[in-house]
């Protein structure tokens, strides 16, 4: 069997539709023997079928390789840098969400609180991004739903382009709507399989009058193009594409808006590991090209390092770390982000330095319904003490880009004895109440960063 | 469908010397409506007892089509298998159903990756457990079986086993459910243990715990275990050999610190270098593999990598597209087996890929 197609000078495209799935359209009347040779059964379908099924690089076809890998370097990014002097487009402060639960019964009283998230604080800088990472249940998802405002926060504020997200009301949010936009986790469930990929990317269009009705597919082309799918296939539906093509329809219609912020929530986790490379370069493309914020959500550390110049920990609704890339990375000092970090499985690591020491967490994440006093981590934190669960660690600023919420931070090995945080709480190293102590009551947490910091090595404090 | 082996059966007793598990030249095709499915083709490999097997391979490369043939999951009347996978001496391909139910969950069980669909959300985690222990050791009495299956949970750490053995499924965490899947993995002391993906949808931390819980049951049973993953990270902390699948081929194979270090097909490069390290250089970059794997209805009559090879070029001629490449010894050793025309890829992989994706090792290689 050959596939000799004359090769035109159009451009190709990442990944064109192709696949067992879309090979399954037939358009003559007469199925093919399923057993017979396939180079008869080839006869019988028409041309189009048959360069679905030849599952090349679009333009690519047999006989003719694929792009060399020196171009192929060149189409993809570095880890992204950190701009220190982009102004935040976003500033949150002391958001909290809290879901109620209720009896069962009739009356379905009120009776507690999933503290999905409690109390975080950040700035997202002015086309950057920030990464926020946590084990499932922490509250990451929820805060990215929060923004967007897909629900209404219980209290803290969300200030955008001098309006507070959190207050406005629906018909409010309407225009601000298209500043933000999200981008989901799971691109078989997030796409109408009922809508062709024209409706679904010009929708957002439509609703918010972006362009002229009639210009609408015009511009969902351009859309296409932008995210490296082929304008011509606008009348298809998502079910002809594979799950990097429809992640790439779920971020151009996320794009649609010209959004100043994107919330990613696990936007690769559900990709094949060669696609997810694909979707982070054209990312990075977009940030690059467009200026967009990224509010990053995922689990996978290794790929918010590389996509983030800035990491907020969270655990059980709380930011318990959050810095540059160096401080979270290379210089934690949370046990658990410790713990997190050690957990990963590297390829390195394990191929040259043999198996590594790994922190291991006992048990579970506790319930938000009823979360530890004091630190929420102490119920699996390797290194609590009785302070820990009398009081919870403020949020400190120990460096220039770097906060840490823990009595006893410090690098892995080099935890403190004493919690370096009993004299700004006015209590003795035990937690109990100190009556010679001045407590600090400016503990409160800010979003960004001050210019002055605790400094834990020079036990001083550090200036910008 | 029987199917008539290429290769008589041969006698347990000549093969003493040989590894545990055995594949040799399997082949597997399903007929579907458009055509013959080349899902595994001419597949060989081996994994002795205490040692761990790592498959790697994108969505619909052959990986778990080829382990589920061990365990004789395909539909006898469509799936067409061909060539030899023996069990400790034992020829599976050709056996009875009976036969096989005999093997399934006794000598080699699975681990499957979705634990909350492979468990039965009606019955109790005991009466699961229970039952597949039973149903090998059929002059256990009730008491014993539940016995067994409080014994099994202590052993993969659910805490309060006795508590736990009458929750069901739904009441376990995801990480819970999982151990309960290795515990019923374990429960007849397997010597063959497939874990399909068994981490895959859980977080860091507890796949940590997993993978640690694996390592140890393994140490102290001595069986053997292929671990089916798309994490290279996983596989280099668990695995002693890989085996790289591509479009239903053995691409690469060998030592584990061999075939990370020194990958010598572009696949595999392509795999390491679409994934960033958690403690990689700023200036690494994550390089995709461009396009699709080929429809496995025509596989392609060259490499199958190759419409997606950025290498092809440094190949003289046009054999990449016309000769399907031998799996042979690579350039370091005749431990290293690859299926590449390149004739020095360690060479273009030091020199070319590796100051991309990891250039701080670059920098240690040189001083």
């Amino acid at each position: 069997m050959t596939h000799d197609r004359p090769v035109t000078g159009e451009p190709s495209y990442p990944d064109a539709p192709q696949g067992p799935e879309s090979g399954k359209v037939f358009s003559g009347g007469v199925r093919p023997d399923p057993i017979a040779d396939p180079q008869t059964t080839e006869v019988d379908r028409d041309p189009e079928d048959r360069e679905l099924d030849r599952g090349g690089t679009g333009g690519a076809v047999e006989g003719e390789s694929a792009v060399a890998f020196e171009q192929l370097v060149g189409q993809t990014h570095t880890a992204t840098a950190l701009d220190p002097t982009a102004p935040p487009v976003l500033t949150v402060e002391n958001l909290r969400m809290y879901f109620p639960v209720r009896s069962s019964g009739v009356l379905r009283r009120k009776i507690g609180d999933v503290q999905a998230v409690d109390g975080i604080s950040f700035e997202l800088p002015q086309g950057g991004s920030l990464g926020l990472v946590g084990e499932s249940g922490c509250g990451k998802s929820t805060t990215g739903r929060v923004i967007t405002r897909l629900y209404q926060p219980t209290g803290g504020s969300m200030m955008f382009d001098g309006q507070d997200l959190a207050q406005l009301s629906t018909k409010q949010m309407k225009p601000l709507r298209r500043e933000i936009q999200m981008i989901f986790q799971d691109p078989y469930s997030s796409l109408n399989p009922r809508h062709t990929v024209g409706s679904i990317v010009g929708s957002p269009l439509r609703v918010h009058d972006m362009v002229p009705r009639k210009d609408t597919l015009k511009r969902v082309q351009e859309l296409l193009e932008v995210v490296g799918l082929n304008p011509e296939h606008y009348n298809r539906y998502p079910s002809e594409f594979s799950g990097g093509q429809r992640q790439r329809i779920g971020i151009a219609r996320a794009l649609a808006l010209q959004p100043k912020v994107m919330v990613a929530d696990e936007p690769v986790s559900a990709l094949d590991v060669s696609i997810q490379a694909q979707v982070i370069n054209l990312l990075q493309d977009l940030q690059q090209e467009f200026g967009i914020a990224f509010l990053f959500i995922a689990h996978d550390l290794a790929v918010v390092r590389h996509f983030c110049p800035e990491v907020a920990v969270m655990y059980l609704g709380k930011i318990i770390e959050i810095g540059d890339r160096e401080s979270i990375y290379g210089n934690a000092h949370h046990p658990y982000t410790q713990a997190l970090l050690s957990a990963v499985p590297d390829v390195k690591q394990a191929v040259t330095g043999g198996r590594r020491e790994r922190i291991r967490l006992s048990g579970d994440v506790p319930s938000p319904i009823n979360p530890p006093s004091g630190c929420r981590f102490r119920t699996r934190c390797p290194i609590a003490q009785d302070i820990c669960a009398r009081h919870e660690p403020p949020l400190l600023q120990i460096g220039k880009r770097h906060k840490v919420a823990c009595h006893f931070a410090g690098r892995l090995g080099q935890h403190p004895v004493k919690p370096i945080t009993a004299r700004l709480l006015g209590v003795d190293a035990e937690g109990q109440p100190d009556p010679g102590a001045s407590p600090t009551t400016d503990l409160v947490e800010q979003p960004g960063y001050a210019d002055t910091w605790f400094d834990l090595d020079a036990n001083t404090i550090g200036r910008a | 469908m029987t199917e008539q082996l290429t290769q008589p059966r041969h006698a347990a007793q000549s093969r003493e010397s040989e590894p545990y598990l055995v594949v040799d030249h399997l082949t597997v095709k399903f007929p579907t409506e458009d055509g013959l499915v080349h899902a595994v083709t001419d597949l060989s490999y081996s994994v002795e007892l205490g040692k761990t097997l790592g498959i790697v391979g994108e969505s619909g490369s052959g990986k778990s089509v080829s382990s589920m043939a061990i365990l004789g999951l395909h539909d006898r009347r469509s799936a067409r298998i061909d060539g030899s996978i023996r069990v400790g001496g034992t020829e599976v391909v050709g056996l009875s159903e009976n036969e096989l139910r005999d093997m399934r969950g006794n000598s080699v069980a699975m681990i499957f990756q979705d634990a909350l669909a492979a468990l039965h959300p009606y019955f109790r985690i005991g009466s699961q457990l229970a039952e597949a222990y039973r149903v090998h050791h059929p002059q256990a009495s009730k008491k014993e079986a539940k016995a067994r299956a409080v014994e099994m949970l202590d052993l993969v750490g659910i805490p309060e086993p006795q508590r736990r053995v009458d929750n069901y499924p739904h009441q376990f965490s995801g990480g819970m459910r999982q151990r309960v899947m290795i515990a019923m993995g374990l429960v007849n002391d397997p010597s063959l243990l497939i874990a399909d993906e068994p981490t895959t949808a859980l977080d860091v931390t507890v796949q940590a715990q997993i993978l640690d819980l694996l390592q140890d049951l393994q140490r102290e049973f001595n069986s053997a275990i292929i671990m089916i993953t798309h994490d290279l990270g996983v596989i280099a902390e668990m695995a002693d050999d890989v085996l790289v699948m591509y479009a239903g081929r053995a691409v690469e194979y060998g030592p584990v610190t061999e075939i990370l270090t020194h990958p010598e097909m572009p696949y595999t490069w392509g795999l390491l270098s679409s994934v960033p390290e958690v403690s990689s250089d700023p200036n690494a970059r994550m390089i995709p593999i461009p396009g699709n794997p080929p429809s496995l209805l025509h596989p392609p009559q060259g490499c199958a990598f190759f419409a997606r090879c950025g290498h092809s070029r440094k190949v003289p001629g046009d054999l990449c597209a016309t000769t399907l490449p031998e799996l042979l010894p690579g350039t370091r050793g005749p431990q290293q087996l690859k299926r590449c025309h390149l004739a020095d890829p360690d060479a273009i992989y030091e020199a070319e890929v590796l100051p991309e994706i990891a250039p701080e090792l670059v920098e240690e290689n040189r001083g």
